[in-house]
């Protein structure tokens, strides 16, 4: 026994079963959130309400659109993973399954688009 | 037999008996926050994709994001996501191990609360 870690003694129990890997990875992006939160606000925020040509040339420097591009990644799969949570939380049987699979397919759809802006913008 | 008393049976208290407590109602805020940044965060993406698209789609986006009703959204969505920030850091110091006693706690929450206040103000007169 004392060759496993205690994350890996108490990997798939509990009853979520892979309730371990779901905090740990809430944890990872809410860490790099931390980073890139601020810096969006920053960068979004001072160009928000700029006439189209001036946003397109912001968006074509390296750093706005980076930020831009992680923190819609990495915000939309905090977003899924803690909507998720707040549905088994409240939510039982058929609806529960129904609204996860929706938000999670929402998440993805929502980061792609955006990524999808960014990167036809900035190139 | 195992079902014989059920629902006249002494249940252990639900949130319907408590008085509220600031470790409560700050940890509900904190998921009340995080979901309702999905309205701003979808306002964002619409106004991302239609800068892609050209200038006529970008400024029917910017339009809406910009009015009062976008005002508003993005208002709180600045406020929502400077609560959630320092809550995750709040969630982060207790993972540690650290600052679960409930003065402590309560010291944190207050913290969150006043600091989220302010830094809206701060963003809101920077940008």
């Amino acid at each position: 026994m004392s060759f496993l870690t205690d994350r890996k003694r108490a990997t798939g129990l509990g009853s979520a079963k892979t309730g371990t890997q779901h905090h740990w990875h809430m944890t990872v992006s809410s860490v790099a959130l931390l980073g890139l939160i601020p810096l969006f606000v920053f960068t979004f925020g001072h160009i928000l309400g700029a006439p189209y040509a001036e946003v397109v040339a912001y968006y074509q420097r390296p750093f706005p659109a980076i930020i831009g591009i992680l923190t819609l990644l990495v915000g939309f799969m905090h977003f899924c993973g803690g909507f998720q949570t707040m549905i088994e939380d409240y939510v039982h049987g058929f609806a529960r399954k129904a609204l996860i699979i929706w938000m999670i397919c929402l998440s993805y759809s929502a980061a792609a688009v955006g990524v999808f802006a960014i990167v036809r913008i900035a190139l | 037999m195992a079902d014989v008393n059920r629902g006249n049976r002494p249940l252990s208290p639900h949130l319907s008996i408590y008085r509220p407590q600031l470790t409560s109602m700050t940890s509900i805020l904190t998921r009340i926050t995080g979901n309702a940044l999905i309205v701003g965060a979808l306002l964002v993406v619409w106004w991302f994709i239609a800068a892609a698209t050209g200038e006529v789609a970008f400024n029917r986006a910017n339009a809406v994001i910009t009015s009062w009703f976008g005002d508003l959204v993005m208002l709180g969505s600045v406020f929502a996501i400077w609560y959630h920030t320092l809550a995750g850091i709040r969630h982060l110091i207790w993972d540690s191990g650290r600052m679960l006693e409930i003065e402590k706690a309560e010291r944190l929450g207050l913290i969150i609360i006043i600091v989220s206040i302010l830094l809206t103000v701060f963003t809101v007169i920077v940008l």
